[in-house]
C-alpha cells in the first residue's frame, strides 16, 4: 500500500461524490455509503498503526508530487509520531459519528456529503507535510462545518455557525500571513514543513516571535484557548450530536497539532521563549476557567463543552513543559480527550433525542428508567474526572508530572482543578440520574443497539489505554522526544540572541 | 518598432473585427429589425475578436499608429480579459428578461463599441489617446446604464454616472495638461524620459498632476473616494451591463492605471521592483487609497439588502484588494494583480449571473428573494452562488483564494505588514456579508411567496462553466499565472 495516505484522505471524497450522484428516491442509501466510506478509512488507519516504525522520528508512508513548482508547492503527505495518533483518532471518530448521525432525517444527502467532506479536510490536515497543502485542508474543513451547524443545528444555529466561521477564518488568515512570511524569509523559499523545520535557525528571533504569535492565535482559536474560546459553547450547543462529537473529538486537536507541527518544529527558538506564557499560563487559565464555567452551566451540552475547554488546557500545559513526560502526556491527552469527550457528547445526544431539552435541572432519577445508559454515563464521567484505570488519568498525570519541574505553580492550579472537575461532574450526575424519577420521563427506552454501538468501542479504548497507555505512547515517543530536543537545543542560542 | 498607419493594421485586427461588427449590427438591424438576431451576431463577433487576439502576432512590442497605441503582451492580457468580459455580457444579455424588451440592435452595437473602447484604453501609449478611450468607454457606459428607458432607477443611475464621469474626466484632463506643461509631451515614453531628470523636476506640480489624473482613473476602477457612482449605477443598470461594468470596465481601468503609473512614470530596477519618481510619493498616496477602498467597500456592504448593491460594494472592496498588488511596486505585485483580475472576472461574473437567473424568474433582486432557495428547487444556482461568494471571500479550492494568495505573497515579500494585516481583516469582515445570501439560501426555510426559479439552459450553461472555472483554476492555476507572468513586459521603446 504505497498510497495508503492518499487513500485514507480521499476515500471520503469518493463517497461524497457517490452520495451526490444518488437520485433523490434513494436518499436513504446515503448513510450506508457514508458507513462504507469510513470503514476502509478505519482499516487503513489500523494498517498504518500496525506498520508504523516506532523507532524513528522520520516521516513514514511519505508521498510527494509536484503541484506548483514555481512556488515550490508540492503534494507532500506523510506521517510521523506527531500525526499517527491523530489519524487513528480521526478514522475512529468519523466511523462512530456516521452511526451517531442516523437520527438525521432532513436533507440526508447533503448532510452525509458534508460529513465526508469534513472527514477529508481533517484527515488532510493531519497527513499534510506541505504548509500550503495543510492550509488548504485546514480551510476546506470550515465549509462543511459551517453548513452542518447552520442547516442541521438547533434554534440558534445561524448565529453559532457564523460565529464559528468568522472566528476560525480570522485564525486561518493569520496562519496564511505567517506561512508567507516563513516562505519568503527562510533559507530557501519552500512550503515543505520538514525543510522549513530543518532550516529553522535561519529566521531571526524577532521574526520568529511575530510569526509564532500569528500562528499561535490561528491555532489557539481552534483549541480553543482563552480568550478565543467563546465560539465553542455556541457551536456545540447548536450542532447536531454527531457534529459535536467530531468538533470535540477531532477538530479541537487540530489546534494543538498545528502548534506542534508548525510552532514547535519550525520556530523552536521562539517556542522556547514564548511557550511558558502562551501555552503554560493560557493553558492553566483554560483548565481553571473552563472548569468554573462548566460548574455554572445549566445546559448539559454546554457543560460538556466547557469541560472540554478545561481538558484541552492540560494539552497546552503539557506542551509548555518541555519535558519528555509533558509532551508525551499532552499528545496522549489529545487522543484521550478525543475519545472521552466524544462519548460524553454522544451521551448528551441520547438524552436530548428523547427529552428534546438539555436542562440539567429538568431531569432527575433517570438511573431507574435507563440503567445501562446511566452506567455508561457514570463510566464516561469517571473517565472525564481522570480516575485511575481510565485513559485520561495517565495522560493528565504525565502532563502534571512533566510540567512540575518547569512550572510548579501552574501544576498546582491544574491539579487542584481536578476537584472542581469531580465537583461539576458528580453534581451533574446527581441532578440528572439520581434522586426520584421525574414522571415525565417514565416511558423513556434505554439505550438502543445503535447508540450502544457508538459508545462501547470508545469505552473499551478508554479502558485499554488506562491500563496499557503504551499502545499509543510507543507511537509518539520517538518523534516527540526528538521534537522536544530540537526546542531545548535552541535555548542556548536564543538566550545569546537576547543579549 | 514605430509602426505607421497601414503597418499597424496587422496588430489591430481584433479591434477591426469589433468595428466591423458594430457597423454590421447597425446595418442588419436597419434591414431586418430584430429578426437579424443582433445578439447572436455580437456574440460571434466578440468571439472572433478573441480568437484574433489569440492567433495574432506574438508581441515583440511595437507602437501603433505613430505612437498612439502600444502593442505588447500586457495589452494582449487585458484585451483577452476585456474580450471575455464582453462575451459574458453578451451571453447574459441574450438570456436576460430585462434586456429582452430593449432595442436589440442599438444595445449590442453599443456594447461592442464599449468593448472596442476598452481595448483602446488597455493599449494607450499617449495621454490624449488614453483620455479619448476613457471618454469613449464612459459615453457608451452611460447609454447602456440608462438603456431601460422606462425604468426610473436605470435613468437615475445613468444620470448620476454621467455627472460623476463628467467631473472625473474633466479633472483628469486638467491633470494631463499639467503633465504636458511640465514635460512638453503627451507620449508616455517621452514623459518618462522628461521626468527622469530629477534635477529639474517640479515635485509639487508633478504630484498635483498625478492626483488629478488619478481622479479619472480611480473613477474607472471605482476606488475610494471616486466610488460613489458605483452602487447606484450597479443597482440601476440592467444586470448584464452591471456585470460588464464590474469586470470589463474595471479591468480596462486597471490596465490604464498600471500603464500610466508603471512604465510611464516609474523605472524598472533590477530584481523586478519599480522605483517611483524621486520626491513624488504617489505610492504612499495609493497605499492610502487602497486601504480605504477595501475597508470602506466592505463596511458599506455589510448593511446591504439588495444583491446588486451588495455586489457593487463588494466590487469596490475587490478593487481595493487588486490595488494591493499595485502599491507594492514590484513585478510580483503586478502579476498578482493581473491574476486577481482574472479571478475576479470569473467569480464576479458568476455571482451576477446567478442574481440575473433569480431576477429572471422572480423579478426580485433583494436578499429576501433568496430565502430557502436551496429547498425550493433552486439547489443548482444556490450551490453555484455559494461557490462564487466563497471565491470572492478567498476560501481555498477556489480561484479567488489563489488570487488573494498571490496578492498577499507580494505584499509580504514587499514587507508591507500593515497592508497585509488590513487586507486579512478585510477578508474576514467580507465573509460576513458574503455569507448573508448563503445563509438565506440554505439555513432559512422558504415561506412560499418567493416564487420558483425556473431552469434556463442558456444561463445555466454559462453558470456551470463559470462555477467549474472557479474551482478548476483554484486547483490548477499554472496556465493563468504563467500567462500573467509573460504579460509583464511593457513596451517602452526600442532598447
Amino acid at each position: 500500500m504505497s498510497h495508503a495516505l492518499t487513500l485514507i484522505t480521499f476515500v471520503p471524497i469518493a463517497g461524497m461524490v457517490l452520495i451526490l450522484a444518488l437520485p433523490d428516491s434513494m436518499k436513504n442509501a446515503s448513510k450506508w455509503i457514508a458507513v462504507a466510506a469510513t470503514i476502509p478509512q478505519l482499516l487503513i488507519a489500523i494498517y498504518l498503526y500496525e506498520n508504523f516504525d516506532t523507532t524513528t522520528s522520520a516521516v513514514q508512508f511519505a508521498e510527494k508530487a509536484s503541484w506548483m513548482p514555481a512556488y515550490h508547492i508540492s503534494y507532500f503527505i506523510g506521517v510521523d509520531g506527531i500525526s499517527i495518533s491523530m489519524i487513528l483518532l480521526t478514522a475512529l471518530i468519523m466511523f462512530i459519528s456516521v452511526f451517531a448521525s442516523f437520527g438525521i432525517n432532513r436533507a440526508e444527502k447533503g448532510y452525509y456529503a458534508m460529513l465526508l467532506m469534513l472527514d477529508t479536510g481533517m484527515m488532510g490536515v493531519f497527513v499534510s507535510l506541505d504548509f500550503f497543502l495543510f492550509y488548504i485542508f485546514w480551510e476546506v474543513m470550515l465549509l462543511p462545518m459551517y453548513f452542518l451547524i447552520g442547516i442541521w443545528g438547533g434554534p440558534r444555529r445561524e448565529y453559532a455557525a457564523i460565529k464559528f466561521f468568522l472566528y476560525t477564518l480570522l485564525g486561518s488568515v493569520l496562519i496564511l500571513l505567517a506561512m508567507l512570511g516563513l516562505y519568503y524569509y527562510g533559507a530557501t523559499p519552500t512550503f515543505d514543513l520538514t525543510e522549513l523545520a530543518a532550516n529553522s535557525s535561519h529566521y531571526s528571533i524577532g521574526f520568529q516571535r511575530i510569526a509564532w504569535i500569528a500562528l499561535f492565535i490561528g491555532f489557539a482559536i481552534k483549541i480553543p484557548a482563552f480568550p478565543f474560546h467563546t465560539w465553542l459553547p455556541d457551536a456545540h450547543v447548536e450542532a447536531p450530536t454527531a457534529i459535536s462529537v467530531i468538533l470535540a473529538g477531532v477538530l479541537l486537536k487540530m489546534g494543538t497539532y498545528g502548534i506542534l507541527r508548525v510552532n514547535f518544529a519550525v520556530l523552536p527558538a521562539a517556542t522556547y521563549q514564548l511557550a511558558w506564557v502562551f501555552l503554560g499560563v493560557i493553558g492553566t487559565i483554560n483548565i481553571v476557567y473552563g472548569a468554573m464555567c462548566a460548574m455554572a452551566q445549566t445546559d448539559y451540552k454546554k457543560l460538556i463543552a466547557y469541560s472540554s475547554i478545561s481538558h484541552m488546557g492540560y494539552v497546552m500545559l503539557g506542551l509548555a513543559a518541555f519535558t519528555t513526560a509533558g509532551i508525551n502526556g499532552a499528545v496522549l491527552q489529545m487522543f484521550n480527550h478525543g475519545t472521552i469527550t466524544a462519548m460524553l457528547f454522544i451521551l448528551v445526544g441520547v438524552i436530548y433525542d428523547r427529552a428534546h431539552h438539555r436542562e440539567i435541572n429538568g431531569f432527575g432519577g433517570l438511573a431507574q428508567q435507563m440503567p445501562i445508559y446511566t452506567a455508561i454515563t457514570g463510566f464516561a464521567f469517571f473517565a472525564g474526572m481522570g480516575l485511575p484505570g481510565m485513559s485520561a488519568f495517565i495522560s493528565e498525570v504525565l502532563v502534571l508530572l512533566g510540567a512540575w519541574q518547569t512550572h510548579p505553580l501552574m501544576v498546582a492550579f491544574g491539579a487542584a482543578t481536578a476537584i472542581l472537575t469531580a465537583g461539576y461532574l458528580l453534581w451533574t450526575f446527581q441532578r440528572i440520574y439520581l434522586g426520584p424519577l421525574n414522571e415525565k420521563y417514565k416511558d423513556f427506552p434505554d439505550l438502543s443497539f445503535r447508540e450502544a454501538f457508538t459508545l462501547v468501542p470508545l469505552g473499551i479504548i478508554v479502558l485499554i489505554l488506562g491500563v496499557y497507555p503504551s499502545a499509543i505512547l510507543n507511537l509518539l515517543n520517538t518523534s516527540l522526544v526528538h521534537l522536544n530536543q530540537v526546542v531545548l537545543s535552541t535555548s542556548g542560542a536564543a538566550v545569546a540572541m537576547l543579549h | 518598432m514605430d509602426l505607421g498607419n497601414l503597418a499597424s493594421l496587422r496588430h489591430f485586427i481584433p479591434e477591426m473585427i469589433l468595428a466591423a461588427g458594430i457597423l454590421a449590427i447597425v446595418i442588419f438591424d436597419l434591414a431586418f429589425g430584430d429578426k437579424s438576431r443582433p445578439g447572436a451576431l455580437a456574440l460571434i463577433l466578440a468571439a472572433l475578436s478573441l480568437i484574433a487576439i489569440g492567433l495574432g502576432p506574438a508581441s515583440s512590442g511595437a507602437w501603433l499608429f505613430h505612437r498612439m497605441l502600444v502593442f505588447d503582451s500586457f495589452a494582449i492580457y487585458f484585451r483577452l480579459l476585456i474580450g471575455l468580459a464582453a462575451v459574458v455580457a453578451i451571453w447574459m444579455s441574450m438570456g436576460s428578461e430585462e434586456v429582452r424588451g430593449c432595442d436589440q440592435g442599438e444595445y449590442y452595437a453599443i456594447l461592442l463599441a464599449s468593448t472596442f473602447a476598452m481595448f483602446l484604453m488597455a493599449e494607450s501609449a499617449n495621454l490624449l489617446m488614453a483620455y479619448l478611450a476613457l471618454e469613449f468607454v464612459s459615453l457608451t457606459s452611460y447609454i447602456l446604464t440608462g438603456f431601460l428607458r422606462h425604468n426610473r432607477r436605470s435613468l437615475e443611475a445613468a444620470l448620476k454616472y454621467l455627472i460623476y464621469g463628467g467631473v472625473a474626466s474633466g479633472t483628469m484632463i486638467y491633470g494631463m495638461s499639467w503633465i504636458f506643461g511640465i514635460t512638453g509631451s503627451l507620449d508616455f515614453s517621452v514623459i518618462n524620459k522628461a521626468l527622469s531628470t530629477p534635477a529639474h523636476l517640479p515635485v509639487l506640480a508633478v504630484f498635483i498632476a498625478l492626483v488629478l489624473i488619478l481622479t479619472g482613473m480611480g473613477y474607472k476602477v471605482s476606488s475610494v473616494p471616486f466610488h460613489m457612482w458605483a452602487p447606484d449605477v450597479y443597482t440601476g443598470a440592467p444586470i448584464p451591463i452591471t456585470t460588464f461594468l464590474a469586470i470589463g470596465s474595471k479591468a480596462a481601468g486597471f490596465a490604464l492605471l498600471t500603464r500610466f503609473f508603471f512604465p510611464a512614470i516609474s523605472h524598472l530596477a533590477a530584481g523586478g521592483s519599480w522605483t517611483a519618481l524621486a520626491g513624488v510619493d504617489w505610492p504612499q498616496l495609493l497605499l492610502f487609497v487602497c486601504i480605504i477602498t477595501m475597508t470602506l467597500g466592505n463596511l458599506a456592504a455589510l448593511q446591504q439588502t439588495n444583491m446588486k448593491r451588495l455586489l457593487a460594494y463588494s466590487s469596490i472592496a475587490q478593487a481595493g484588494y487588486a490595488l494591493m498588488g499595485f502599491v507594492v511596486l514590484s513585478n510580483d505585485g503586478i502579476r498578482a494583480m493581473l491574476f486577481y483580475l482574472f479571478a475576479y472576472y470569473v467569480m464576479d461574473a458568476g455571482a451576477f449571473l446567478v442574481v440575473m437567473i433569480v431576477a429572471n424568474s422572480t423579478g426580485r433582486e433583494d436578499v429576501e428573494a433568496y430565502r430557502g432557495l436551496a429547498w425550493r428547487g433552486g439547489i443548482v444556482p444556490a450551490l453555484a452562488l455559494t461557490i462564487f461568494l466563497f471565491s470572492l471571500t478567498g476560501i481555498p479550492l477556489t480561484v479567488g483564494f489563489i488570487g488573494k494568495f498571490y496578492l498577499f505573497a507580494a505584499v509580504i515579500k514587499g514587507q508591507f505588514y500593515i497592508l497585509a494585516i488590513v487586507g486579512i481583516l478585510n477578508s474576514v469582515v467580507s465573509l460576513y456579508y458574503y455569507l448573508k445570501p448563503i445563509r438565506m439560501m440554505f439555513f432559512e426555510q422558504p415561506r412560499g411567496d418567493e416564487g420558483t426559479v425556473r431552469f434556463e439552459a442558456w444561463n445555466y450553461g454559462l453558470m456551470g462553466v463559470l462555477a467549474c472555472a472557479t474551482i478548476v483554476f483554484g486547483l490548477y492555476w499554472s496556465p493563468i499565472i504563467s500567462f500573467a507572468n509573460r504579460s509583464l513586459s511593457f513596451f517602452t521603446g526600442p532598447t
